[in-house]
């Protein structure tokens, strides 16, 4: 455990391979032990300015498994995911207290580069946003050319074709590659931008609303491209949806905004109980449609 | 609670609503109002053209339109008038110019943009834009006093070697040259170019730049697979606008061009353009013929400027075509 929190000072390189944690015989719902524990999130208070939008959350992101952030709108899911892998302090006077272990590393810790960590926990975004002057290839090559991964152009190929598969979208697009990214359907795009994302073999892939802009049929492609890649990843997704939400991941996060106007976690476990046993009354109002 | 209140019947207020359609409304008055100033400003520009076109008959029944474009002398006293030294000037001083503020400008603009502090980039952004500000006649007498007798050593070492095997870069180097006619409105072109590339890049849409910073891209990542290439059409207009302002700056060229009426190999030598020639001869123009050619001098101008425009706006169409195409 001490590992995973890092406090015994030693600097895991974010740079590692992914690690290969493939268990497929255990629920992914459930949480075991410290192992189990791809992101340690600890006291964590997220600011804009002097304005607190999340308070005090503390949770362990399950590897291996889909987590999903659900909670009324204002309640810090986007804030709390985007802490995870350091872009919420792109944003002018955005801080964060508190700590982020992976890997046996706060990544909030002063030696610790945010574009590395951003290498290692990928994110896909609310609206799809390939990149509009790039080619479809050019756009899944983009990551690996700004962190110097991929040198000549038969790499390149393969590791386009190999990350267009993966993110199950390799046969409607491999004739045409030159084209430009954002011709294709949102739906595509939303999938064109996971591919990009998975150039960088990251091990964890946070999703802020993959969905909201997509079709029900586009929503479900994704969704089940979720599945897929959840025996490689750890997937965190936030989500206003709560179907999706009980469709697709294994555990579940419910957070809620309180008399501060600042989101908190009300509370995580497997999904199968947030949604049936919710532990609070809080959650249950939220569930059954109460409220948010 | 309910409130009583005096409403006019719903069937009212449609026939009130439907009934105003023969009163003079704001809207008649305020087309006529944009309607009258668009008519002004087309005749006032129409019978600008007219006008010129027709003052440069004389001059055009005695070299032919040809002949007066290509034509390398200009002596009034012998009533000989080409206009290719001018030309030549306009084009080889606007091309010094853009040369020089483009890659100033650009970097002003991501400075301002993409790397200083919010706290630190308005008041930079200020400062470039009061250059703007700065009179033309300054910017001349600046020129001549200070920044002439600035480049001239520089000039002079550099055609001291290698102006040796350049012509375009030979001695000798009095001073007054397209050069440092092209330094100068580098100077007063700089803060066109860096306020409307400043505007394009700022326009950059946040969800770019997040996903080149989440890809683990670093800000000149940004900078080069985002900000530049979505940008690059009101670059492209930027250029178009300083360009504009280039070939017709007058007074401050004037001032440091050295008003010599030939074509010159190297940019250090002495030249004239067809906006400072105008205004320095005009008010002496006696000889016979003398004021029709310097007018057909500024019609020459215009052309150059309109074909300038016209070329940018053809780039810029393509430009749009192949976004459209990527998109």
């Amino acid at each position: 455990m001490s590992e995973m929190l890092g406090s015994n000072g030693v600097q895991i390189q974010l740079e590692a391979p992914p690690l290969a944690y493939v268990r497929p015989t255990e629920d992914p719902g459930t949480m075991n032990g410290p192992e189990d524990v791809a992101i340690q999130i600890t006291d964590l208070d997220a600011f804009y300015g002097k304005r607190r939008v999340v308070r005090d959350v503390s949770l362990g992101v399950r590897r291996n498994a889909i987590t999903a952030i659900i909670g009324p709108s204002g309640s810090g899911k986007s804030t709390l995911l985007r802490c995870m892998d350091r872009m919420h302090e792109i944003i002018p006077g955005a801080r964060v207290t508190g700590t982020i272990s992976y890997r046996g590393t706060d990544i909030y810790g002063p030696d610790v580069d945010p574009a590395a960590v951003r290498r290692s926990i990928g994110m896909v975004f609310q609206q799809p946003n390939p990149f509009p002057t790039m080619s479809i290839a050019d756009n899944v090559a983009a990551p690996a050319r700004f962190n110097g991964l991929v040198r000549g152009r038969q790499a390149e190929r393969d590791l386009v074709e190999r990350c267009l598969s993966q993110a199950a979208l390799w046969d409607e697009v491999k004739d045409k590659l030159s084209h430009g990214g954002t011709s294709l359907s949102g739906g595509q795009q939303q999938r064109l931008c996971i591919a990009r994302s998975l150039a960088l073999e990251p091990d964890v892939l946070l999703m802020d609303e993959p969905c909201s802009a997509l079709d029900p049929v586009a929503t479900l492609q994704v969704e089940q491209l979720m599945f897929d890649l959840k025996s490689r990843y750890t997937i965190v997704i936030v989500t206003h949806n709560m179907q999706q939400a009980s469709r697709v991941s294994d555990r579940t996060a419910f957070l809620t905004m309180g008399e501060d106007r600042a989101g908190f976690l009300v509370e995580e476990g497997p999904t199968v109980n947030v949604f049936t046993a919710p532990r609070e009354q809080l959650t249950e109002d939220y569930i059954s449609g109460r409220f948010g | 609670m309910t409130v009583h209140r005096e409403t006019p019947s719903s069937e009212s207020l449609v026939r009130q609503d439907l009934r105003r359609g023969r009163r003079i409304t704001g809207d008649t008055l305020f087309r006529l109002a944009c309607g009258s100033a668009v008519v002004v400003a087309l005749a006032v520009i129409g019978l600008m053209v007219y006008d010129s076109v027709t003052t440069t008959f004389p001059v055009v029944r005695q070299f032919g339109i040809w002949g007066f474009v290509t034509g390398t002398r200009w002596a009034p006293s012998f009533a000989i008038y080409g206009a290719l030294p001018f030309i030549y000037g306009t084009i080889l001083t606007s091309v010094i110019a853009i040369v020089l503020a483009v890659p100033i400008a650009l970097g002003i603009a991501l400075m301002v943009t993409e790397v200083l502090p919010a706290r630190l980039a308005g008041p930079v952004a200020i400062l470039v834009d009061l250059l703007a500000a700065v009179p033309s006649v300054v910017w001349g007498l600046w020129g001549l006093l200070v920044l002439v007798p600035f480049l001239r050593p520089i000039e002079k070492a550099i055609a001291g070697s290698a102006g040796q095997v350049i012509p375009f870069l030979a001695p000798p180097t009095p001073g007054p040259s397209y050069f440092a006619a092209g330094v100068i409105v580098a100077f007063m072109i700089i803060p066109i170019i860096a306020a409307v590339t400043r505007e394009v890049f700022a326009a950059t849409p946040r969800l770019q730049r997040e996903a080149v910073l989440a890809l683990g891209g670093t800000r000149w990542d940004v900078i080069r697979d985002v900000v530049i290439p979505i940008g690059r059409t009101g670059l492209l207009a930027a250029v178009i606008l300083g360009l504009g302002r280039a070939i017709g700056e007058t007074i401050a060229v004037t001032l440091v061009i050295g008003n010599a009426p030939k074509i010159a190999a190297s940019i250090f030598a002495p030249g004239f353009t067809l906006a400072s020639v105008i205004a320095n001869e005009f008010n002496e123009a006696t000889e016979t013929l003398h004021p029709e050619a310097l007018i057909s001098l500024g019609v020459v101008l215009l052309a150059i400027a309109v074909l300038i425009n016209g070329v940018g706006l053809l780039i810029r169409r393509r430009f749009e075509l192949a976004a459209g195409r990527a998109r």
